[in-house]
């Protein structure tokens, strides 16, 4: 079963690559055993930088992708059902029916989404330091560091999380996950899915009717 | 709604950024009263960030240790004990990066630069001095009117601390009225020149005469 585009696979780990470099490189800058380790701090200044200018490039050339877009849709609409996954016993072996992502990865996403807005904004303030006030300077520093702090910490859940169901992963590798797969995890989309025979006109409902993004489950399929 | 998760976070970022100021030392001030030890992994804790412009920290045992000090043609070599025997000097100040951050109350021991010199015999005379760095790269500068000031240490000790190897040690300068960078880490030579030589982050473009809040086009606070 086709989950995500040619496109979408490209953008997610030509940011994967920028964003572990970003990560690496600021580990190396800021973590005083680290720095000591690796010196060269001229070198990871250069890298962690021109990683950070480059970070919007990918995303902002995936807005041309139809499948991305809809994806986007997607994860922004939060479903009443969403609150049920949220409160849903975790040692229960059924899984609620939800769409092609969970309330997990809905929040997940759009947490990701602001803080690499935030770390965007903060790393230009550090970085064309002189013409900011000083105060505006060590703010950004602040939140820069700490937020990039949090999205490790949340990057390391999404890898475990990967890692941990390679059926998943296969999703964002080969593209294609297993149907039972589909059915067990995101039964509302497998459902969709076969209800189509492919993933377009959902999308185009999805991308088009903004108005009805918060309507209750069950009224979505086509 | 994801949307708003999205704004959420970006309108929390910038309330962070424009009161990141006060919330900094905020949290320095937390940290340090009830885990210390966080602030030397964690530096957003309010701890030193560490910079270093070669390949790791050069390393230098307190055995192996010497400080040389030249004046024309005379040179005097130190070692570690000898630094010891001077008369010692214990501040505590707050410590000003020139990138904005600050670590407060950082408490340093050693000799003061004019009871080295005078130990030495060294008599400046107006003349300025030049410092080496045993990292084979980083250079400083004072005029012999700053080198004199009560702020300007010969540090052996953080925190009533041998110093360590990232913080500069076994022996460092420590010129608490300018911005970091004039305390040059790793501290090997000391030279009496006939002009002020810019040292390795004025050739940088950083101001020579690194006085806190009055130079680098900055305004902080003076240190306390």
């Amino acid at each position: 079963m086709p989950r995500f585009s040619r496109a979408e696979r490209w953008v997610h780990w030509t940011v994967a690559i920028l964003v572990v470099a970003l990560i690496v490189s600021g580990a190396c800058l800021y973590f005083p055993f680290l720095s000591g380790v690796v010196g060269n701090r001229n070198v990871f200044k250069w890298l962690h930088t021109a990683a950070g200018f480059l970070l919007p490039l990918p995303i902002v050339l995936a807005l041309m992708s139809a499948a991305f877009r809809a994806d986007l849709g997607r994860l922004n609409r939060f479903t009443p059902q969403d609150w049920v996954w949220f409160r849903r016993s975790r040692r229960s072996d059924v899984e609620p029916a939800v769409g092609k992502f969970n309330a997990g990865q809905k929040l997940a996403a759009a947490v990701t989404a602001g803080a690499l807005i935030v770390l965007f904004g903060t790393g230009l303030v550090m970085y064309f330091g002189g013409v900011f006030d000083d105060g505006l300077q060590t703010g950004a520093t602040f939140v820069h560091d700490w937020v990039s702090l949090a999205v490790s910490v949340l990057l390391g859940f999404h890898i475990a999380k990967g890692l941990a169901d390679v059926d998943a992963l296969r999703g964002m590798t080969g593209g294609d996950v297993p149907a039972a797969w589909a059915q067990t995890h995101h039964a509302r989309w497998a459902a969709e899915m076969s209800a189509d025979g492919g993933d377009g006109p959902a999308q185009e409902l999805v991308l088009r009717s903004s108005d009805e993004r918060d309507r209750p489950p069950g009224t979505d399929a086509p | 709604m994801g949307r708003r998760v999205v704004l959420g976070l970006v309108g929390l970022g910038v309330v962070g950024v424009a009161l990141g100021d006060r919330l900094a030392s905020l949290t320095a001030g937390v940290t340090s009263s009830v885990a210390p030890a966080v602030n030397q992994i964690l530096p957003a804790a309010g701890g030193f960030r560490i910079y270093t412009v070669t390949n790791g920290y050069p390393e230098k045992s307190i055995a192996d240790y010497r400080l040389v000090v030249q004046d024309r043609d005379r040179r005097v070599t130190l070692s570690y004990e000898d630094i010891q025997q001077m008369p010692q000097t214990t501040f505590t100040k707050d410590f000003q990066c020139v990138t904005g951050w600050r670590v407060e109350d950082a408490t340093w021991s050693g000799v003061l630069l004019a009871d080295l010199l005078a130990e030495v015999g060294v008599d400046l005379a107006g003349r300025p001095l030049r410092f080496t760095s045993f990292d084979g790269v980083y250079t400083e500068s004072l005029t012999a009117d700053q080198a004199l000031l009560p702020g300007v240490l010969v540090a052996t000790h953080l925190s009533n601390e041998p110093l360590s190897r990232e913080m500069g040690g076994p022996v460092r300068l420590v010129v608490a009225p300018m911005y970091g960078y004039k305390s040059i880490k790793w501290l090997d030579g000391i030279q009496v020149t006939s002009e002020v030589v810019p040292g390795y982050w004025e050739e940088r473009g950083y101001a020579v005469d690194a006085w806190v809040g009055k130079s680098n086009g900055r305004n902080d606070e003076p240190v306390t």
